[in-house]
């Protein structure tokens, strides 16, 4: 709960004192690019930092994070870094010819599917190698989907959520949200390698629809993204039609409500 | 049952920005925001030769630049096509006589006229770019404003042309007839209004028809590589005639209010 404080409370600072150049002091303290200088002779630069004539200046802008005398700045805004053990949704463009396809693998995905998989291990470079080894990864059928920016996905333990509303959530760790209907017997889960292309009813296309216009909204106003925040936005949202809550009004009173709700649910 | 993944109707805009007068150096400008599609319109009027055909009147002439920002097709070379398509598409649309009132922009007949220059940059493209372009040539001709000169004649016959001192002294261009384009796309079944770029990726056909003020339409225009059914042509030509005319009616009134608040209006500009 207090990882999700800190990360909620930086978020605020960024809406509000992006253009100040100020730090904001508080759970978070924020360093903006390379105007920053820390001063403390002991303090070792980590991730997003360099040294120059013996100051600590920050590289990129975004959050400060101190744990000991380590200074390490996480970005804002960047492209997806794996790590081992997330959750990420995306569409199959490229497979390797390997053991593997020769056991028929391709029968069942195939490029251009669309599979939520987790992170095996990381390469040095950077690269990811996915498995699909549980019955809750694999094939998505009906839903959709929003790609925000990873930074915007809060880590949790669980990235699987099923929202009382009636609809389900995958918080993809790279940006990618899978939103679909909740599957009504307990042993269809989403994923699995056969797809279900009945026709959805409308009821939970519109619940769909307002979860999508309300993930939009969150990210607009740069809010952690998790399934309290998601489900405090939809309730929010439900006085307006779902058109309008991407107007930039309605976004503005819809997401000023979720704010306090989840400040009164810290305090 | 006319829900869109974005919960609005098969009729229904996305929310749309409209701003008029934003560069300085043009004789009217226009910017449209429709959703992620970001349209800017410049239109600078000079003088020229009237053509041949056409001895007491003036003529616009367009040009559509695809900046490589928009998307990265753009790039290099990338979007010369879609601007040359869209180009013609504009010659096509205002080709009927009715549209804007050339005869006003002859200043001596067979010798000078204005042309009016409409130049359209693709800033960021979000879907349904046709729509978003008629919106903003028609708001920056709203917007233009063009010197009003006199001829002068001399005892030798020659012609001398006097530009007003006065830089509010203009003549104001009537975009009453002007119109606008809409893009009704086929998806499944039915056609919706406004799609964005996941939409027109699943749309086959889509089908572009130009609709003035009164409901008039003025061309029509079939794109995409599927087929289209007649009974569905004539289906999307009605829904089309139908929201073309809200569409004016509701441009019309924005346009109507940000004129009203005259030189006191602030302007958002690009840094807004």
């Amino acid at each position: 709960m207090s990882d999700c404080l800190d990360w909620y409370k930086v978020n605020k600072g960024v809406q509000h004192r992006l253009l100040d150049q100020t730090e904001w002091l508080g759970r978070g303290k924020m360093g903006f690019g390379p105007q920053k200088p820390f001063s403390g002779a002991e303090e070792k630069g980590g991730h997003g930092t360099y040294v120059e004539e013996e100051k600590l200046i920050a590289s990129v802008a975004g959050a400060v994070e101190r744990v000991n005398k380590l200074v390490c700045v996480k970005a804002l805004k960047t492209r997806y870094n794996g790590e081992v053990g997330d959750i990420v949704v995306g569409r199959i463009t490229e497979r390797r010819r390997s053991a593997e396809d020769e056991l028929a693998m391709r029968d069942y995905l195939q490029e251009g599917d669309l599979i939520s998989a987790e992170v095996q291990s990381v390469f040095s470079d950077g690269a990811v190698s996915l498995h699909t080894r549980s019955l809750k990864y694999g094939k998505l059928g009906q839903g959709v989907l929003v790609q925000v920016s990873p930074s915007l996905v809060k880590r949790q333990k669980t990235h699987f959520h099923d929202l009382p509303c009636g609809a389900s959530v995958i918080l993809g760790n790279n940006g990618f949200i899978w939103i679909y209907p909740t599957p009504e017997q307990k042993d269809e889960e989403a994923g699995g390698f056969t797809t279900n292309l009945e026709p959805v009813p409308l009821s939970d296309r519109e619940v769909i629809s307002r979860l999508r216009n309300c993930i939009v909204a969150l990210v607009t106003q740069k809010l952690m993204l998790f399934d309290t925040s998601i489900l405090y936005c939809y309730e929010a949202s439900l006085p307006h039609q779902i058109k309008d809550i991407l107007k930039p009004e309605v976004m503005e009173e819809i997401v000023l409500e979720t704010r306090q709700r989840l400040l009164d649910l810290e305090g | 049952e006319d829900l869109r993944v974005d919960g609005r109707g098969c009729e229904d805009y996305r929310c749309a920005e409209v701003e008029t007068d934003v560069v300085s150096n043009t004789s009217g400008s226009a910017r449209v925001k429709l959703g992620h599609t970001d349209i800017l319109v410049g239109v600078k009027a000079e003088m020229g030769t009237p053509k041949l055909e056409k001895p007491d009147e003036g003529y616009l002439e367009f040009f559509v630049d695809c900046s490589a920002n928009a998307t990265p097709e753009f790039e290099g070379r990338g979007g010369e096509e879609l601007g040359t398509e869209i180009a013609n598409t504009l010659y096509r649309v205002f080709s009927s006589e009715n549209s804007v009132d050339l005869k006003s922009l002859c200043i001596n007949p067979r010798e000078h006229c204005w042309v009016l220059y409409v130049d359209v940059l693709l800033l960021e493209c979000g879907g349904n770019l046709f729509d978003a372009i008629s919106i903003a040539v028609k708001a920056a001709l709203f917007n233009t404003r063009i010197p009003k000169v006199r001829v002068l004649e001399d005892e030798e016959g020659s012609k001398e042309i006097e530009l007003s001192d006065d830089p509010y002294d203009c003549i104001r261009l009537n975009v009453d007839d002007v119109p606008c384009i809409v893009t009704l796309s086929k998806i499944g079944y039915r056609h919706v209004v406004d799609a964005t770029l996941q939409e027109e990726a699943c749309s086959l056909a889509s089908l572009l028809i130009s609709v003035t003020s009164k409901g008039a339409l003025t061309s029509m225009k079939k794109v995409g590589k599927g087929s289209l059914d007649p009974e569905s042509i004539f289906e999307m030509m009605e829904t089309g005639k139908r929201v073309g005319k809200s569409l004016h009616i509701a441009l019309q009134k924005i346009l109507d209010e940000e004129e009203s608040l005259g030189t006191s209006r602030q302007k958002v500009g690009f840094l807004g």
